[in-house]
Order: C-alpha cells, then structure tokens, then sequence
C-alpha cells in the first residue's frame, strides 16, 4: 500500500477504495492502564492525558490509519451518572486534541459516539429533540477538538441512531461513520431492538452516514457473517469492528480469547469481502493491530 | 375453553415448540373469552384495551387472581416466547410491559388487601460500579409479568445493600446483573459477601448480562445463569421452588 497524500481528506481516502485499519478497543486499554471497573472511561481525559495520549499514540504506531477519540460514553445522559453532565463539551474536546495531537500525516481520528442508555419517546421517556441536542453538543466538542469524522457506534435503535447522524451531518461537513451491534438469535442476525444488518445498511446510509457498518458483540466469525450481510446490502463503504471473542475465564482471569494471531487471519477474510475499514472492539489491542497490519503486508 | 378469539387464535401459529403450544392453550382453558380478549391486548401492547378490560372484569366480579393468571400473565407468557424466538424484540415487550401495568394498576390493590401470596419474592439490582440497566428492567417486567414480587434495587448496587434487601423483604432468590466485563467480578464478591454474612444459603443466585456465560456463573458460585428475560424467569421458578424449601422468612435468616 503507498502512504496516501498528506492533506487527502477522509472523504477523498475513502473513495480509493482499499482498506483502511482502524484500532483496537479503547476500554479494554484503559483497563490496563489503571481505570477502575465501572470507572468513567471519559474522566481519564482530564485526570490522566498521557494515558489517553499514549493509547493514540500507539495505535497509530501498530499501524491504524483510523484512531477513535475516548469518548465513547461522552453524551450528557452517561456523563452525568458519573456527575460530569455539565462537562460534556470540554470532555470531548479533550479526547480529540489527545488523539489529534499524536495524529501523523495521512492518518485520521475519529470521534467515539455511542448510546445514551435511554429509548427515544414513546418508547422511553427522552424526546427526540433532547436526544438531538444531547449529541450535538457532544459532536460540537469534538469538532472542536479536530476530529476529521464522527464514529457512531454500537447502536441497537434506528431512532438513536438516525438522531446521532443527523446531529453529526448539521454540526459538521465531516465523514460520519455509523455501526449497530447484532446478536445471533434463532432467526438470525437483529440488534437487541430487532434491527437487521440490511435494514441498518439502508436507513443509516438514507439518514446521511457515509459509512455503515457493526461493531461490539461478537468475535470475528460473527462479525464475519455480519460482514457478508452489510455488503450485499449496500455499495456504500462498511466498517466492521471485532471483539476479540467473547471472554472467558482461564487461570483465574477474564480474557478475551481471540489471540492478535488468530484475528489478523480472519480479517483478511473481511478485506476479501469488500469491507472497507477493519478494526478491533472490545479486547483488542494494539498488539492485535499491529499483528493484522503486518498481515496485510503493509509498512508502519 | 378453547380459544375463541381468533386474534389470539392467530398469535398460536408463533410458537413453534409442540410441547409449548400445549402448555400455553393450557393456560387458557380455566378462562372465558374476557380473559382471552385481555391476554391478546397485552400481546398487542393496548393499554388502553388492557385497563379497559381488567376495569370491565373487576366490574363482573371476577376474581383478581383469576384476572391476573388467565388473562394478563397467559399474555406474557407468549410475549416471552415470541421475545425469545425473536418474533418481537424489545421495544415490543416494553409496550407489552406498559399494558401489564395498566392491568395490574387495578389489581394490585386488591391482590394484596386478600393477602395473595405471589408465586415468589425476587431482589434484582445491578451491580456495584455498573450503571446499566435495560437488561435488568426486562427481566423485572418479565418477572412481574409472571406474578413475582420484585424489588428493584437499581445500579451500582453494592454487596451490603444486596444483603440487606434479600434480608428485610426475605426474597427467596435474588438477580444480579452486569454489561461490563470489568464489573462481572462484583457478582463474585456479591456472593463472596453472602457467604461471609451467613446469608448463602438462604438465598438462591441468578446471574445474566451480555459478558455474563454458564461458565462464568459457576465458576462465581452462582446457582444458575440466564441468557434472556425468559430464561430468568424460568430459572426464577425453578429457584423459587427451590428456595421455598429453605428457610427464607426473616427471622430464620437472622437466627
């Protein structure tokens, strides 16, 4: 692969066509490096910037062309379970300057967006304005920040989603990216509020989102299958982010079983599928990309 | 009787599982069309048909209990079917669960003036340092649903506080529940503080939650694990008949 050139905009990388490697969990990275369980993940943007620093750092050296902001977590209704409801906008700021600020040429962050944890009304008890506003201003932080696009991720509902795209595409000109999280049930692939790859693939491209994709949930054989489905819903580019398998105990500790190794192989699989931006979940770490880079015979 | 309303009629043809067909045409033979017209609202999520209907029944005399078993908890048990066979998914057993309460908003109060005894008493919470809770609040509808007694402890639910809600409504099971894989080891400790408290044996154990696997739940001492809102409720049954043998009262948990 030859370095594309430095002032190509994300858009424009996209339209080569090839695959671009993302990076690995961010959580997961976190956990090693001293955020307690249940901790907030978004905090360590204030309390420990090298840590969050060096985790972009690394993964752009493992070899990702693509790294996410820590901010997953980063809209008011998670933030402010862990009292930090009022900080959203400089929370999210920081996660993109401690990614931007490692950022090499070439290369691009993108800002983490996940669920809120609530339903949109009737369902739930949020308004859809208010679950709008909520991502908008989480979207205006990390524009301020200099993300070159906005990673929307790990969705069940279409509502929620739909709403974190329309947000991303009136706050910013920047490429938007949108996954859902499907489980394998006796009927097939939906996420947990009954979404199918296919269905996901047309409404989020319909609600603006550039790239579609799944992430979260599954090990790569799933996510394989998951893979399959998006591309034969769509020619639009599709994302797919793998937890390195589903945890188990061995010794006494919870891992994630999938070794870099064993990862790096099956993604070539996703890369001959057509899929255009492969990555790491839960799990993963920059040992995983890096493994995969290698794989694919690419340079640092 | 037979089942006469052919709504209701129509939801059969989504339970595949012989054995399952025959249980739930069961639930419906001790009750008349009314109780059948109560059960397809639920199904459908009609609140308003649900309140109307209960109101309506409660008017004619019937027994709340009756109400309760053959109209509304027959409902949910097919909803539970059809959740786990992904026919529906959540959002159709959140408004499922909203027309359950509009029902049982009129039954309540009278279910516990006579001094029904449910069929069991359940404490579920989220463990401590997790703040999630979609899953949990689902299998508590499904749980009410079925006629337990929960109590609902929230997130980030420490161990004391577990201990101290199996103690003072003397729940005879008791639901732990976490997404996070870092958190997952908090049901282990929960246990742990159950057993240092003299309080293990008292209490049945069920786990669930996305990270959470059989495996895991033995391996934390738990006595069963739950994939979804269904399963919970199976193995709340099944725990609840276990836990009836034990003695669960208060003041033998205190002794």
């Amino acid at each position: 692969m030859t370095e594309p050139p430095p002032a190509m905009s994300l858009t424009k990388r996209l339209e080569l066509n090839d695959v671009m490697l993302s990076d690995g969990a961010t959580g997961t990275y976190l956990q090693y490096n001293g955020l307690e369980p249940g901790g907030c993940p978004e905090e360590f943007n204030l309390s420990h910037p090298d840590i969050v620093k060096g985790m972009a750092k690394e993964y752009f050296e493992a070899g990702s062309d693509i790294v996410l902001t820590n901010s997953f977590g980063g809209n008011n209704f998670m933030l402010q379970k862990y009292g930090y409801g009022d900080r959203v906008e400089e929370l999210n700021r920081l996660a993109a300057e401690h990614a931007v600020i490692n950022r090499p040429k070439g290369r691009f962050v993108l800002g983490s967006v996940g669920p809120t944890g609530e339903f949109v009304a009737p369902l739930g008890t949020v308004s859809a304005e208010a679950m709008l506003e909520s991502f908008a201003e989480q979207i205006a932080g990390l524009v301020s920040g200099g993300v070159d696009g906005v990673n929307i991720e790990t969705m069940t509902a279409l509502e929620e989603a739909k709403l974190a795209v329309s947000a991303a595409r009136n706050h910013s000109n920047l490429t938007v990216m949108t996954t859902m999280t499907f489980d394998k049930g006796p009927r097939g692939l939906f996420t947990m509020m009954g979404v199918t790859p296919e269905r996901a693939a047309k409404e989020l491209l319909d609600a603006g989102s550039h790239v579609v994709g799944s992430n979260c949930g599954n090990g790569i054989e799933v996510m394989i299958e998951v893979a399959r489905q998006m591309r034969q819903a769509t020619d639009a580019p599709v994302l797919i982010h793998s937890n390195a398998g589903i945890p188990i105990i061995r010794k006494g500790q919870i891992v994630y079983p999938e070794t870099p190794e064993f990862m790096a192989d099956r993604f070539l699989e996703l890369a001959d599928l057509g899929i255009n931006v492969i990555g790491g979940c839960c799990g993963t770490t920059p040992e995983h990309i890096k493994a995969i880079n290698d794989k694919f015979g690419r340079t640092q | 009787m037979p089942i006469v309303n052919q709504r209701l009629e129509d939801e059969m043809a989504h339970i595949s599982r012989p054995e399952e067909l025959t249980h739930i045409r069961s639930l419906f033979d001790s009750g008349d069309e009314l109780m059948q017209n109560i059960a397809y609202a639920l199904i459908s999520g009609n609140d308003r048909d649900v309140d109307e209907l209960t109101k309506q029944a409660l008017d004619q005399h019937y027994e709340p209990n009756i109400v309760l078993d053959d109209g509304l908890i027959a409902g949910m048990a097919v909803i539970g079917i059809k959740f786990r066979d992904n026919i529906i998914f959540v959002p159709e057993v959140l408004i499922s669960a909203r027309a359950m309460k509009a029902g049982m908003a009129h039954l309540e109060p009278i279910l516990s003036e006579s001094g029904v005894e449910p069929i069991g008493t359940v404490v579920m919470g989220t463990v401590k340092g997790d703040l999630h809770d979609i899953g949990k609040n689902l299998c508590i509808m499904m749980l009410r649903g079925t006629g337990f007694v929960v109590h609902d402890l929230g997130v980030d639910t420490k161990p004391d506080e577990f201990i101290d809600a199996v103690t003072e409504h003397g729940a005879g099971v008791l639901g732990m529940s976490a997404l996070l894989t870092t958190t997952m080891p908090n049901m282990g400790r929960t246990i742990q503080a159950f057993e240092e408290a003299g309080m293990r044996e008292f209490v049945s154990i069920m786990v669930g939650g996305a990270p959470v696997t059989q495996e895991f739940a033995e391996d934390m001492g738990a006595d069963g694990y739950g994939q979804d809102a269904i399963a919970c409720v199976d193995l709340a049954k099944t725990l609840s008949r276990i836990a009836s043998h034990a003695p669960t009262n208060e003041s033998d948990a205190q002794n």
